[in-house]
């Protein structure tokens, strides 16, 4: 069904331009009283820009480590991480996360939490601050500017996080999970609202979640992580075409992926 | 709302006025005496009658406690920093804050005012030594509860230390750091009755002395209704203080 407006269709993938490489990553923690926790064993992938690629495995299984190696926010035991042909060792300026948790600061106002990368930058000026209020009309917040995020709702804190991520205008955005909290019809919603900022925008995405169905309606690319250690159980190219739309959650091309995804995380055989 | 709000303006009112009731009524009946134990109502006369003398005597004491806790305020906070920030700073110091914790006030109170004399300065001292000590641990705990998220988040964008603490961890330690000015500034106070116990020239503590051993209770009375007033109007002023800086923290939830 979704092929017959297959002309808004995108392949992302387009060879020889490589944004990120991932190769052998493996990642232990020590621990005093056992040996060495091992959380991944090896990983290995390629990023193309401006594609949505997605780590999909269950709890535990190191996929948020993955990020933040990723994020520059810790360093690999070992293996290959790079950026743009840039190897990763501390986080970098064009990158913007959204975690779990929305990680609001409750004393800042909306508009003020939406700047606060401007200002560790010392940019907020004039221009961030209409940047800001553009994002904010995008995800439907205008008007909240001046709210606290105490007097939010979860999906809209996430909205604000989702701003905050982008207000500097990260080429490589990575987001933990950002919808895990949120209630079923809140991260449809938001998944949409991802896709269509994605769009807009043309960033990369990095984007970690444990929901099949999560990774299947906004991926360009699959990444499926096996238990812990993990390893790459399987790369899935979901081959629907954008602008995705509620409706192809029931195709068959989606179902068959979830199938796909299920054996490869051992779900279904 | 307005009926809930009412209800919790009312009850606490009932409560204190039923106390007083069952208090006068026993002065009444069985004709207590007058330096035992007076009524309620020779207080309320006393408090109000002899508010020349009362408010003159306040004066010292409001300082005392003021400058005592604003000392502890001034002190205590960028003691807190550094017990928060170093390591070796918090297993040098820690202890000796503790230490100096668990010496009982009124023992030293006699020591400071061989140091300090009569004056107000003994009395400012022995305000500061018992506030401070609230506002170092609440205010070191609360820049060490920083919420992990926020301290990625700020690390992800590359802040700098200055900035980490002045637009992260300082603010999230705010609703701590005001818990603790709110026991500190009632604990002044005392520090401040204490200090004028054991010897001082004015304020209220100095007026329960003496009129206590005029045996004029009632004014003895009067002098502890005047400091609960003091100690609950200071409290208001530091509750009132985080109500105009925190605006976020009573915005959310009811």
């Amino acid at each position: 069904m979704p092929d017959e407006k297959s002309g808004m269709s995108r392949r992302s993938s387009r060879p020889g331009e490589t944004f990120g490489h991932f190769a052998d990553v493996h990642q232990e923690f020590a621990r005093s009283d056992a040996a060495p926790l091992v959380a991944i064993a090896a990983i290995s992938f390629d990023l193309q820009p401006r594609t949505l690629v997605t780590l999909l495995g269950p709890s535990g299984c190191g996929k948020t480590t993955f990020l933040r190696i990723v994020g520059g926010l810790i360093r690999a035991s070992r293996g290959v991480v790079q950026i743009n042909g840039r190897d990763v060792t501390e986080p970098q300026p064009d990158f913007g996360i959204a975690f779990q948790q929305s990680n609001l600061m409750p004393w800042r106002s909306v508009l003020k939490n939406v700047l606060f990368p401007m200002e560790i930058r010392r940019e907020n000026g004039r221009a961030a601050r209409e940047r800001a209020s553009e994002l904010l009309t995008q995800v439907g917040l205008d008007g909240f500017e001046a709210a606290y995020p105490g007097q939010l709702s979860g999906g809209m804190q996430q909205r604000v996080a989702l701003c905050r991520a982008l207000i500097h205008c990260p080429k490589l955005l990575l987001m933990d999970e950002p919808f895990g909290a949120l209630d079923e019809l809140t991260r449809m919603e938001m998944q949409d609202l991802l896709l269509d900022i994605r769009a807009k925008t043309g960033a990369t995405v990095l984007f970690v979640t444990h929901s099949i169905s999560e990774a299947i309606y906004l991926s360009d690319a699959v990444v499926v992580f096996s238990k812990r250690p993990a390893v790459r159980a399987d790369y899935i190219e979901i081959g629907l075409p954008y602008p995705r739309t509620p409706e192809m959650r029931y195709c068959s091309e989606f179902t068959a992926l979830g199938h796909r995804a299920g054996r490869a995380l051992g779900i279904t055989r | 709302m307005r009926g809930r709000a009412l209800a919790r303006a009312v009850y606490p009112l009932v409560g204190v006025a039923v106390i007083l009731l069952i208090w006068q009524a026993y002065t009444r009946v069985f004709a207590v005496s007058r330096i035992v134990l007076p009524a309620p109502s020779d207080i309320m006369l006393a408090s109000i009658e002899r508010y020349d003398l009362l408010l003159r005597e306040t004066w010292p004491t409001f300082l005392e406690s003021v400058y005592g806790f604003g000392l502890a305020v001034a002190i205590g906070i960028p003691l807190a920093v550094c017990v928060a920030s170093s390591r070796m700073l918090n297993l040098t110091l820690y202890p000796i804050l503790v230490a100096t914790q668990s010496v009982p006030k009124v023992a030293i109170a006699p020591i400071i005012l061989v140091w300090f004399g009569l004056g107000i300065e003994s009395k400012l001292a022995i305000a500061f030594l018992v506030a401070f000590f609230p506002i170092v641990v609440d205010t070191a705990t609360g820049l060490q509860a920083t919420p992990s998220g926020l301290l990625e988040l700020a690390r992800s964008l590359r802040a700098s230390p200055v900035q980490v603490f002045a637009k992260v961890q300082f603010p999230a330690a705010l609703p701590f750091i005001f818990s603790g000015a709110k026991v500190a500034v009632t604990l002044a106070v005392i520090g401040a009755v204490i200090g004028e116990f054991v010897g001082s020239m004015s304020g209220l503590g100095n007026l329960l002395l003496t009129a206590n051993s005029q045996l004029d209770s009632a004014l003895a009375w009067a002098a502890l209704v005047w400091l609960s007033i003091l100690g609950i109007l200071l409290f208001a002023a530091v509750a009132l203080a985080q109500r105009l800086l925190m605006p976020w923290a009573d915005s959310g939830h009811d």
